[in-house]
């Protein structure tokens, strides 16, 4: 029993990297309709972007990690980083194909994703050798009901609950959300109302790309090795969350990522192999049972 | 006259195979060019299979990569573990056991593609693309699974019977196939399904079939390229199947052009070829090369050769769109265009 809820601990702590991820693949995808292949690597540079900033505050490290202030210092200016490259990848890549078919953009967006890649290894100071991630926050252990948790974990977990809470009253609330779900109705309608529809595209961007960068940190906290190929499996599987969940649904996102994560731990305890497959296997099943995913909602095709 | 001018292809075809075992023997193309000649041709059957259902049927598969491992894995099987390899076959049976390989590589596939195709009767658009990523990852974990094919050590050992006459031999067949198809009314029917499904559907097309059909004739033809690819390394592995090559297969396939076969081998052999050449630029290669492949996407979103087909590629009683060829005059003019 102890151990199921250790397995339980580890899976709501992968599920919270997916879910932070697959919220940006979720947003992207709801306004722009398109399969941002490259989302994954923004989790990479999140975590780059975290190792070199952290690398400039070294002069205020005591006792072997940050001060609180510093921590939150470095984790806004990596999120701000990533939101902006995320930004102009959008304004670079994908805006001259908006209007072009579906498939081209993802093409362009495997383009983008091999150079987010690449260009980063090619790099004399970053190269293609795994770095080790900076502590930001000291690993203290609890014991609850038999389970070893860290306050790194209960912090990812707190951490991605609170964004997807805060992220769904925006989008319900705010006049910058009803933009947002204005464009994902109907970009020309939205526009005719006076939606600044490139605007809402580059927010929606930065706001994903800010949200991959928290995820990439979460993940190199809790696994601390960051190298530059590590966005692409896990962009992978947040995708499949996403769609697991219903693309689209920022609360479909949240709970595919999380049920994701359990699954993908319980059955690695099986067989290492079976833990990748299991996600997608659930994936193919839930899609046969519900084909738009667990939250998302059936469209009717129109002639 | 218009006898001699349909043999004008296969003439090509031996032309090509002459022309490179000449160059071959005068050391212009030394062992690595031959095998990267030989990947571009298999990566032209991937491509133009994959082109059957993305291009010419309007369905996403976007997990082609685990047709192509089911086919290399099931023609490994058959050359290697049931005949035992090189040394178990005389030297007379070799041919037939490896073609009998390749058969049984291309079933597996499209046995498997058939599997795949039921769900696109539920599925559309993106979730369908996401069904058949999922299930080449599924393909792939399995087969890392089974261990008396090697699990994810990989297989071994596996006879080198594919050379370059027969990747170019088996080329043509597909491309020779696939044309025939794409102009016959199974291939009205395709494109029908692509261009508006509803009024397919509507016109007496039964879209299931047509769907599941077109499925599997491209699994089966990517089964054979992997039976093609684990003949010529020698050794396959399932991590040589990953989403990273499906994606590949995607890539050729839009940046070459989809809905023409011209594109499928201009897409494939000129994006096989240029990492080879661009290997001087060490760490920087891939950097560059996916700046070649957004430049293109950007500026020529419809692909190098999008809407344009070579004239041996297509059939001229009458155009993919059901409207009779233009006259000559207007054709030459088209032609300008692209």
């Amino acid at each position: 029993m102890a151990s199921i809820l250790q397995y339980l601990v580890y899976g709501l702590q992968l599920g919270s990297v997916y879910a932070l991820l697959a919220l940006g693949y979720t947003m992207v995808y709801g306004i722009v309709r398109m399969l941002n292949v490259a989302h994954g690597d923004f989790l990479m540079i999140g975590a780059f972007g975290t190792y070199f900033i952290s690398k400039l505050f070294t002069n205020m490290v005591v006792d072997g990690t940050y001060p609180v202030i510093a921590v939150v210092a470095i984790i806004l200016i990596a999120m701000v980083l990533t939101g902006s490259i995320a930004v102009a990848v959008e304004a670079i890549a994908y805006r001259p194909l908006r209007n072009k078919p579906r498939m081209i953009a993802l093409i362009t967006a495997v383009g983008v994703s091999m150079f987010l890649e690449n260009f980063p290894r090619a790099l004399p100071f970053i190269g293609p050798n795994p770095r080790s991630f900076p502590t930001l926050f000291i690993t203290e252990h609890f014991t609850v009901a038999g389970a070893s948790v860290t306050n790194v974990q209960i912090i990812m977990i707190v951490f991605a609950i609170v964004t997807m809470t805060a992220l769904y009253l925006v989008v319900n609330r705010t006049k910058i959300g009803s933009q947002m779900r204005a464009v994902s109705m109907d970009r020309d309608a939205a526009l005719l109302m006076g939606v600044n529809v490139n605007q809402v595209i580059s927010i929606t961007f930065f706001v994903g790309g800010a949200l991959a960068a928290v995820s990439g940190i979460c993940y190199a906290s809790a696994y601390p090795q960051v190298d530059v190929y590590m966005g692409s499996w896990l962009g992978n599987m947040s995708f499949v969350a996403a769609v697991l969940g219903g693309i689209g649904d920022i609360r479909g996102a949240m709970l595919g990522g999380f049920i994701l994560g359990i699954a993908q731990i319980l059955a690695t305890a099986v067989n290492s192999t079976f833990g990748y497959a299991v996600g997608f296997i659930i994936l193919i099943v839930i899609l046969l049972v519900k084909p738009a995913g667990i939250m998302g909602k059936t469209t009717i095709e129109k002639v | 006259m218009k006898k001699v001018k349909s043999l004008y292809p296969a003439l090509m075809v031996v032309i090509m195979y002459v022309a490179i075992m000449v160059l071959k023997e005068v050391r212009i193309l030394n062992g690595y060019y031959i095998q990267v000649l030989m990947f571009a041709g298999i990566n032209v059957m991937m491509t133009a299979s994959l082109n059957l259902v993305n291009g010419f049927t309007g369905q996403y598969c976007i997990g082609h990569a685990g047709f192509m491992s089911l086919g290399a894995y099931g023609a490994a099987v058959v050359t290697t573990l049931i005949f035992g390899g090189k040394s178990g076959v005389p030297l007379l049976l070799q041919t037939p056991v490896f073609l009998l390989g390749l058969f049984v590589g291309g079933c597996c596939a499209a046995l498997v593609g058939a599997l795949i195709g039921i769900p696109s009767l539920k599925l559309k658009g993106d979730y369908l693309a996401i069904v058949t990523l999922a299930f080449g990852e599924i393909v792939r974990a399995l087969l890392r699974l089974i261990q008396p094919i090697g699990g994810a050590r990989g297989m071994i050992g596996i006879p080198n019977y594919a050379n370059i006459g027969w990747i170019l031999f088996f080329v043509a067949l597909t491309l020779y196939l696939l044309r025939n198809l794409i102009y016959s009314p199974f291939g009205r029917a395709f494109v029908a399904i692509r261009d508006n499904e509803i009024a397919a559907d509507a016109m007496g097309i039964n879209t299931t079939k047509y769907k599941i059909m077109s499925f599997c004739i491209a699994a089966f033809i990517a089964g054979v390229a992997g039976g093609l690819y684990a003949h010529v390394l020698s050794f396959i592995q399932p991590d040589s199947f990953s989403i990273a090559k499906s994606n590949d297969f995607l890539v050729y396939l839009y940046a070459g052009g989809a809905g023409s076969l011209t594109g499928s081998i201009v897409g494939a052999v000129l994006l096989t070829v240029i990492p080879e050449v661009l290997r001087f630029l060490a760490d920087w290669r891939l950097a560059v090369y996916a700046v070649v492949l957004v430049i293109v996407m950007l500026y020529r979103s419809e692909g190098l050769c999008g809407g344009y087909e070579l004239p041996f590629l297509k059939i001229t009683r009458g155009s993919l769109y059901g409207i009779e060829e233009p006259k000559k005059k207007l054709s030459f003019k088209k032609k300008k265009d692209a």
